[in-house]
């Protein structure tokens, strides 16, 4: 905590220089930031005490491996719950969200910042932010009454076709499955992506994307050069947060899935669970038990965001040679 | 592989405002051409239209007849792309690719065009590394980013990003405003070494820089603010800086102007 030049005496000599202020704004800024930033930390390691706290006994009492087990029954007894299917069906639904939703939503954030005219741009994008406001309880009853119809009529037509391929096996009953979950999740994170990529790609500085044009380059070209090696870290960036935002996603999953605890790649049959959604249909009617039980599904859910932004950090930073001398 | 650039009653605008009004000149191949003016007379501008660069930015145009070699640059059925690929750039910042490597950098206008052969790609490299007196520098540190040059290094890999592809006329926008009197120099003996095979045109501040290095020289002013640039005199060099036939050019060139 040495600062050169606070705490130093006078210089002899009859030096006058005005000495600096040992009590002032920069002092209370300093010890008011590092106070916010401590008290953050012991929230958050409170919270993690309290709930791992809850979770150990209900995980003491349950009698099937709950890394392992797929169904959920905390509150039977014995108790036999596990993780396995409901973090399936949480990975399942957020993988589908982003397969669908990063290429549209990257297509429409570099449409917005290098093909649109300048007015339909910013329509369009207030449109896009509009997106983002809606609910997502709105998404999840418009999902189970409104979009299941369609999502139903692609699923029995994919199963029709391409029975043949695992995703799209089974006999049916169709629609509240994993597809339209997760096709509600991407409508939900599309916006979140395509939003801040655009944000990202028009912050392409214009001597980069200059050197690409003055060399030949037609336009697509010049995204490849420049715009997107640019915006490569902030786009993975808005991904994760966009993919958080899925894994996360609690009441419109909790409308749109099936409900039925099973590991299976099976997309268009109706079935599948997530976490999230699991804890906001079971925590009603839990007793002490299936409440610790869903507490301990909700840290798995927290320790996988936590491994997927860290993922993401690697991703990052694995250029950083590049993108550093480039600042 | 070089060519003749004649601009006929060029002018051009951002949106509504006029920047140059109605420049005609003729740039011999082989020559170096030096634009001078004082700071807002559209010597950029003009060079900008040169590549049809300046169409680029929102609601610019420009009218009037730009001629290389007798073809039209901007003839309707033209491909914006192929003139550029012809007409190279050197920028006033050194602007290399910030993600790509030194050789990645030199090559691209080369990748664009479609080469993919290693071994032709390497050969064009050294080859423009070469010209850009950039070589020795570089040549144990071709992976490495380009960004971490130093400036004057920068500036010379933009050179030989833009001579990699062999155009017919290099245009250079104030290239050596960012540099030190030695870069300076090495880029001033470069574009010695490159007259005998390109056209250039370069824009400069600096008069011995324009003395230096150019054959002819074109002086450009505005009259007031508002007004568009224009061209007052064109000339070879040695005339122009010492016994020049317009007032404003002898006022300006010896340093009694804005
Ligand atoms: N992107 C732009 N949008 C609108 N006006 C512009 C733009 N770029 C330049 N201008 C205007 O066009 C005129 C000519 O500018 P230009 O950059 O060609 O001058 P210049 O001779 O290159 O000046 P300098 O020596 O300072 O580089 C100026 O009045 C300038 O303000
Ligand atoms: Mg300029």
């Amino acid at each position: 905590m040495s600062d050169p030049g606070v705490d130093t005496p006078a210089p002899s000599g009859g030096g006058q220089l005005p000495r600096r202020k040992g009590f002032g704004a920069e002092t209370v800024f300093r010890t008011g930031t590092l106070a916010a930033g401590t008290l953050v930390l012991v929230i958050i390691v409170a919270i993690t005490a309290f709930l791992i706290n809850e979770a150990v006994p209900a995980l003491r009492a349950d009698t099937a491996n709950f890394i392992t087990e797929t169904e959920w029954f905390p509150n039977q007894t014995p108790p036999v719950f596990g993780i396995a299917a409901i973090a399936w069906g949480t990975l399942v639904t957020s993988v589908i969200a982003l397969v669908v939703a990063v290429p549209i939503a990257l297509g429409i954030a570099l449409y917005l910042s290098h093909y649109a005219h300048r007015r339909v741009a910013t329509t369009f994008g207030f449109l896009i932010d509009l997106l983002a406001a809606v609910p997502s309880v709105v998404f999840g009853l418009w999902g189970f009454t409104v979009f299941i119809r369609p999502v139903r009529t692609f699923s029995i037509w994919l199963n029709d076709y391409f029975s043949w391929l695992p995703f799209f096996g089974g006999d049916g009953p169709f629609g509240r499955s994993f597809l339209l979950g997760g096709l509600v999740l991407a409508i939900m994170v599309l916006p979140i992506i395509t939003s801040l990529s655009r944000e990202v790609f028009l912050q392409t500085p214009v001597p980069d994307q200059e050197a690409a044009l003055s060399l030949g380059a037609t336009r697509w070209e010049m995204i490849r050069t420049s715009v997107l090696p640019y915006g490569r870290a902030g786009v993975i960036a808005s991904i994760m947060l966009g993919l958080g935002r899925a894994l996360g996603e609690t009441i419109a999953l909790a409308l749109t899935l099936g409900f039925i605890n099973e590991i299976t790649f099976n997309i268009i049959e109706n079935g599948g669970n997530s976490i999230a959604a699991n804890i906001a249909n079971g925590f009603g009617e839990a007793g002490e038990i299936g409440r610790g039980a869903l507490i301990a599904s909700g840290l798995v859910l927290f320790a996988i965001t936590l491994v997927v932004n860290m993922a993401a950090r690697v991703i990052i930073y694995r250029r950083r040679e590049f993108t550093e001398s480039a600042a | 592989m070089a060519k003749r650039v004649e601009a006929t009653g060029v002018t051009a605008y951002y949106g509504s405002f006029k920047a140059i009004d109605d420049i005609n000149l003729n740039v011999e191949p082989k020559s170096v051409t030096a634009l001078i003016g004082p700071s807002g007379c559209g010597k950029s501008t003009f060079l900008r239209t040169i590549n049809r660069m300046h169409e680029v930015l929102p609601g610019a145009r420009v009218e009037g007849r730009l001629t290389v070699d007798d073809e039209d640059i901007y003839a309707k059925d033209v491909d914006v792309t192929a003139v550029r690929r012809m007409i190279g750039m050197v920028f006033q910042r050194p602007n290399p690719f910030p993600t790509m490597s030194i050789f990645d950098n030199v090559v691209a206008g080369l990748r664009l065009n479609g080469v993919r052969r290693k071994s032709v790609l390497q050969e064009a490299a050294e080859k423009a590394l070469v010209s850009a007196n950039l070589w020795d520098e570089v040549k144990d540190r071709l992976g490495k980013p380009g960004a971490g040059l130093s400036g004057g290094q920068q500036q010379r890999l933009c050179i030989a990003r833009t001579i990699a592809v062999e155009p017919q006329v290099v245009l250079m926008d104030e290239p050596c405003s960012a540099l030190d009197p030695i870069s300076t120099l090495a880029i001033e003996d470069l574009m010695f070494k490159l007259k005998d095979s390109y056209t250039i045109i370069i824009v400069t501040h600096n008069m011995q820089q324009a003395a230096r290095v150019s054959d002819r020289t074109a002086f450009f002013t505005i009259d007031r603010t508002g007004d568009p640039g224009r061209l007052v005199e064109y000339d070879t060099t040695q005339k122009m800086f010492s016994s020049p036939s317009e007032k404003k050019t002898e006022d300006y060139i010896t340093g009694r102007f804005g």
